[in-house]
């Protein structure tokens, strides 16, 4: 197999996987969904980090630090304000799941 | 080559990711799932280190120090009234951040293939194309949410904004998007990277600026999958395969979320993107009416209240900006005391976003089981004695159902003009963020209490209490 298939092969599968799992969310969840999927692309860290760790120029250096420091704030920002939005909804989660039952 | 425990480790991050999304679409799951995609972001952030030699380490460790600060200050710090335009915000600047990775990639890759002697044909095409495509992407999210941002935080008006050159630009600037795209393909150069950038600046902004306030948490969440899109391709420009799956999963995810969204709305996705430009959906003005209106102060509302035997209360984004929620909620246990039966009726896209309502009086307390969507209550309005509006408006206009030039045509809304009476808490008249009338306002059954919803809440609380 080309390496370019093998690309193509996990992209459509990861395709399936994103649609699949969030194919039966309620619509009380959809906005810590939305949040929680925006923090999980701040994984372009990863990149940002890798292009700014091999960059030659200074201004490729700065560029690169900015781009750092952007996809922190996506990331860990995304996680914590999602993580404070569903704090609230600890209480409930009793009665969802019984709820849940009696359906 | 990248080490193999480091790839595993990427592999380990992807499926903290799958099961993050899993546990995020569960009440019961969602905030352990939060916390494995977390752990998993963290973990690809510290083993990338070890994927090869990285130079100016200790520039990056404090940039990520500084990012982690003002992400924590920030999404801390947020109301959460406000929370729409803040996952706005760290989407748009996770645009950013994809957009200037790739173009850092192709000046790169540029730099290295006139190194090797000027044979620029030795790049990839298809790597070429994707970085194209991740700075385009990237930028449209960027320059898209910064626009979302300003209209819910009302640094603009909500209103759609269009003008007679609006199509051709829009049209202009993907053309040209498209063909520099090419270009760059063809002829690998920094300076057309650049302009796709700027072009895709351009583009984020004419796309959202049409777009009416009501429809901008879709939006949201359309720029949400672009970025994830954007990021996605930067995996495959960097041959990283963890990019690759957590974008394409936030990409695909994201897609189907927006149309979720959008049939709760009522709404297609086109039409929400493109309805301005047609025309026709400016029906209203947004301009205050002077036509007569039945208003009452809070003792004559908290007889109405007090004495009937069913009331729904429709909360809304007016509630919330107000901090009233709290107060609500007190009122609603003294009704209840009192023996009459309250729920509360939970548009959809009560407050800013869908579910962001859900949120809000989870903050104040409110049981879970007193809180009834749509579909479940809006038949129960034809034998209410009392609806309760407060600070909501568009969820409850009939123009949705009566009226086809309106903005919110098609729309779901609570059937509210079926009760007995309808008491409307506001401000003022000024319309709802859809910025169209109201025509439930002039109704005969319709009493209004104007005035500061917490202000007016405490009074109302009191007279029901001494009644």
């Amino acid at each position: 197999m080309s390496e370019e298939v093998v690309w193509l092969t996990i992209f459509v599968l990861s395709v399936f996987v994103g649609i699949e799992v969030i194919s039966k969310v309620s619509s009380t969840l959809h906005t810590p969904l939305m949040s929680g999927a925006n923090a999980i692309h701040g994984v372009i860290l990863v990149g940002a980090v890798l292009v700014t760790g091999t960059a030659e120029s200074g201004l490729g250096l700065a560029v690169g630090l900015v781009a750092v420091v952007l996809a922190t704030l996506n990331m860990v920002g995304g996680f914590v304000v999602t993580d404070r939005m569903l704090q609230m909804f600890r209480r409930p989660r009793g009665d969802a799941q019984q709820k849940a039952g009696q359906k | 080559m990248i080490p193999t425990w480091v790839q595993l480790g990427y592999l380990l991050a992807a499926a903290c990711f799958i099961i993050a999304l899993k546990g995020l679409s569960g009440p019961g799951t969602a905030r352990r799932g939060n916390l494995i995609g977390a752990f998993g972001a963290a973990l690809a952030c510290v083993i990338v280190f070890f994927e090869r030699d990285l130079d100016h380490q200790l520039p990056i460790l404090a940039a990520i120090a500084v990012g982690s600060a003002a992400g924590v200050v920030g999404a801390q710090r947020v109301q959460m009234t406000q929370m729409p335009q803040l996952v706005a915000l760290f989407n748009g600047v996770g645009g950013a951040a994809a957009a200037l990775v790739a173009g850092l990639e192709l000046s790169e890759l540029v730099e290295a293939a006139e190194l090797a002697g000027g044979g620029l044909g030795d790049v990839p095409e298809f790597d070429l194309a994707a970085t194209a495509f991740t700075i385009l992407v990237g930028a449209v999210s960027f320059s898209g949410s910064l626009v979302t941002f300003a209209k819910l935080q009302e640094l603009m008006t909500t209103r759609p904004v269009t003008f007679p050159g609006l199509p051709v630009a829009f049209g202009g600037s993907i053309i040209a998007a498209g063909a520099l795209s090419v270009l760059l393909v063809l002829e690998p150069a920094t300076w057309a990277g650049v302009v796709i950038g700027v072009l895709g600046l351009a583009l984020g902004v004419l796309l959202v600026l049409p777009v009416g306030g009501a429809d901008v948490p879709i939006v949201i969440s359309l720029l949400n999958a672009f970025t994830g899109l954007a990021v996605a391709a930067g995996g495959y420009v960097l041959g990283n395969t963890l990019l690759l799956v957590a974008g394409t999963l936030v990409g695909a995810s994201g897609t189907l979320l927006t149309r979720l969204m959008a049939a709760a709305m009522g709404r297609s996705l086109a039409n929400t993107l493109f309805g301005a430009l047609k025309g026709g959906s400016t029906l209203g003005g947004g301009e205050v009416s002077d036509r007569p209106v039945r208003s009452a102060g809070p003792t004559d509302v908290a007889i109405l209240l007090g004495y009937a035997q069913r009331v729904i209360v429709v909360p809304g984004y007016g509630l919330a900006v107000a901090q009233a929620q709290h107060t609500l909620r007190e009122l609603v246990d003294v009704l209840g005391e009192r023996g009459v039966q309250v729920d509360y009726a939970i548009h959809p896209v009560a407050g800013r976003m869908p579910g962001h309502m859900n949120v809000l009086l989870a903050e104040a307390q409110v049981p879970y089981e007193q809180l009834k969507e749509m579909d479940e209550i809006n038949d129960e309005f034809k034998r209410t004695d009392v609806v309760l509006v407060v600070g909501a408006n568009d969820v409850v206009n009939p123009a949705a159902r009566s009226s086809p030039g309106a903005p919110i045509y098609g729309m779901p809304i609570l059937h509210a003009d079926q009760a007995e009476q309808v008491i409307f808490m506001k401000r003022s008249m000024r319309p709802g963020f859809a910025g169209i009338e109201n025509e439930l306002l002039f109704d005969g059954r319709t009493t209004l209490l104007f005035g500061d919803a917490k202000e007016n809440m405490s009074k109302l609380l009191n007279a029901v209490k001494s009644l």
